[in-house]
């Protein structure tokens, strides 16, 4: 187990700069997740810890050591892929036991250290078995075995359950989050999937077009985030952003009409976008702060989802399972001033 | 990825309830295409059952084209193999085939996984002056091949016979394609669990193009097998002679003993088909891994 540093990171292809300055500290034992769209640049950072990748500029520090000129096998981590990679003609123990082949413990420890891996990952019954022969949730535990049986400083997850079906990925981020319990190493997890990453994480990095946009706890970022990208990122459904201007007596007024009391103070004239969360948008209010007329249903079963016309397009709320508004219907829509979230509309950044 | 339950059989209904004899072709498409099948099967047995006839006939039938010999002979078997040359001949063709087999396979797998996996300068340059040995017939290049021969005194050698053919751009192409579909994630899970790039190539990448390396093995030993004009050229004394090359010599000027011939030829294609054979086990395998993978 270490922490790792990574300090003014750049990677450039050619003359394509894929990182800008990525300064990133993750402490001892922590689960740090990686997550944002497509080529934001989680993945890139996480081969360049691997070593799979040549820094352009910065540093990468694991335990103290600066390991930028290192080769991935002295760098102390290991690393699990998208998909898997564990050798279809080894079989499960080879799998397993192929990261201790530049071990210099005795062939009576590695074996050890195998079985008591295997035991971990509840595969011993599997170990004589080809990966053709294992199921998608198996292969992963092998891809996971082989990492884990070396021991190594930090373990590297890209994107290692995207190829696993909706329920067996619910059962692996659960399994790998026990795994990290009972073991505690640093773990750095990619994935672009939020809900992975506010599960599984201590800590979210949420990234976009190669820069770190928020870093905090699942909490944190989505309680608070820092701006609209986030806001908008984290939470399905995603975030509702409507614009609007703050008055002359400190109301906002709002692009789908009507006014909202807001209590922090904000200059007169400023334009600035509301979000708000459809599960903090309630229909039903006879004041509501949004006024629309029902498009579209989405039942849930224990909620909702409502798709409310406005003069500045739909607005997300979320209603109750049993006796939603019907479609045509109009419905107020309204908030908490402590779930609003302001965000100022030239920059995007959270205000206030 | 599929499972061994996805790749089970699930038989037609029409099948299970089929309870007679294979069905009848169900209509004249499917007739025609038999027929070329059975046509184009006959053509290609004609020669090799032909090859087998005339080895079983006496020198004054051999013009007789008819198919089952009159008085059939093993005489010309015993013939061939009483003298002496056949087996200097067929020891030169194995171990020529051999290790020019076990050479291509290694050069051309490495020289493959390298342009395929490393990113270098040059890499594409390389690999179509590679590509580009290909155009260039056998025939043009027997004069260079010989001169160079001549200039290292590889003249009548082993050497001589097997050099142009250790390394072949067809083989290095095959390969590189092949290795295409080695996922690099397999690559570098290997670099990170601290296994060399020569590690690497030969306990990841290898394996997992056996189907590719069996075809190569084939080809390669077949090529060298029945090679003829770079070993007639190379070649002087009759003990370096290769099989080709020996069994051409047999019958003199004024006449050519075909009997003697085809009965080398017989016997030459055992090794071949034990070949074939072993390796053919390796293509369906790497087929059949190459399913499962998913």
């Amino acid at each position: 187990m270490a922490n790792l540093r990574i300090r003014d990171l750049v990677k450039t292809y050619d003359k394509t700069q894929v990182l800008h300055s990525i300064n990133l500290d993750i402490d001892d034992g922590e689960f740090v997740v990686l997550v944002g769209p497509s080529g934001c640049g989680k993945s890139t950072t996480l081969r360049l810890v691997a070593g799979l990748e040549e820094v352009s500029n910065g540093t990468i520090e694991i335990a103290g050591r600066v390991v930028n000129n290192l080769e991935p096998k002295d760098r102390d981590i290991a690393m699990v892929f998208q998909n898997y990679a564990i050798y279809p003609h080894m079989t499960v123990r080879k799998n397993i036991g192929f990261g201790l082949r530049s071990s210099k413990a005795s062939k009576a420890e590695k074996d050890k250290r195998l079985e008591s891996v295997a035991e971990l990952l509840g595969m011993t019954e599997y170990l004589d078995r080809k990966p053709s022969q294992l199921s998608g949730g198996q292969r992963q535990r092998v891809a996971i075995g082989r990492a884990m049986v070396r021991d190594p400083a930090v373990f590297l997850f890209d994107e290692p359950l995207s190829n696993l079906d909706a329920q067996l990925r619910t059962q692996m981020r659960l399994e790998i989050k026990k795994l990290h319990q009972r073991v505690g190493s640093t773990i750095v997890f990619v994935t672009h999937d939020q809900v992975e990453a506010m599960t599984m994480a201590d800590r979210i990095v949420i990234m976009k077009d190669g820069d770190i946009h928020q870093i905090g706890t699942p909490a944190e970022v989505y309680h608070k985030p820092a701006n609209i990208f986030v806001a908008q990122f984290i939470g399905a459904p995603s975030m509702n952003m409507i614009p609007g201007r703050v008055t002359g007596d400190g109301t906002i007024e709002l692009a789908t009409g009507g006014g909202l009391a807001f209590e922090r103070s904000l200059p007169e004239g400023r334009e600035i976008i509301l979000g708000i969360r459809p599960e903090d948008l309630h229909p039903g209010q006879a004041s509501g702060v949004i006024e629309g007329s029902v498009n579209v249903r989405e039942p849930l079963g224990h909620e909702t989802l409502i798709y409310v016309g406005t003069s500045n397009g739909d607005v997300i709320a979320k209603a109750d399972g049993r006796t939603p508004p019907e479609i045509g219907e109009t419905v107020q829509l309204g908030a908490d001033p402590e779930n609003l979230h302001i965000f100022d509309a030239a920059t995007g950044e959270a205000l206030a | 990825m599929a499972t061994a339950e996805d790749l089970q059989v699930k038989p037609k209904a029409d099948v299970l309830l089929q309870t007679g004899p294979s069905r009848p072709p169900r209509n004249m498409g499917q007739i025609i295409r038999f027929l070329l099948l059975f046509a184009g099967g006959i053509l290609m047995v004609m020669p090799i059952a032909f090859m087998i006839s005339t080895s079983l006939k006496w020198p004054h039938e051999v013009y007789n084209l008819n198919f089952i010999p009159d008085e059939p002979t093993i005489e010309n078997y015993i013939y061939v193999l009483e003298d002496g040359r056949f087996y200097w001949w067929f020891l030169n063709s194995l171990i020529i085939a051999v290790i020019t087999t076990i050479c291509s396979v290694i050069f051309d797998s490495l020289v493959g996984y390298t342009l395929c996996k490393f990113r270098f300068p040059g890499r594409y340059i390389v690999f179509i002056a590679i590509l580009s040995t290909l155009m260039i017939p056998t025939e043009m290049l027997v004069i260079p091949w010989y001169l160079m021969s001549q200039q290292f005194g590889w003249l009548d050698t082993y050497w001589g016979i097997m050099f142009p053919g250790l390394m072949t751009a067809f083989g290095t192409f095959l390969m590189k394609q092949f290795f295409e579909t080695v996922p690099d994630d397999f690559i570098e899970a290997a670099r990170i669990d601290g296994l060399n790039e020569l590690q690497i190539w030969w306990t990841v990448a290898m394996p997992l193009v056996r189907p590719a390396l069996a075809a190569l093995a084939i080809f390669v030993f077949l090529g060298n097998w029945t090679a003829f004009i770079w070993p007639l050229i190379v070649t002087n004394s009759v003990e370096m002679y290769t099989l080709p090359v020996g069994l051409s010599s047999f019958g003199d000027e004024a006449d050519v003993a075909w009997e003697l011939i085809m009965t080398g030829a017989a016997i030459s294609t055992i090794p071949t088909l034990i070949v074939f054979l072993i390796f053919q086990r390796f293509i369906i395998r790497g087929v059949v891994m190459a399913g499962l993978k998913g």
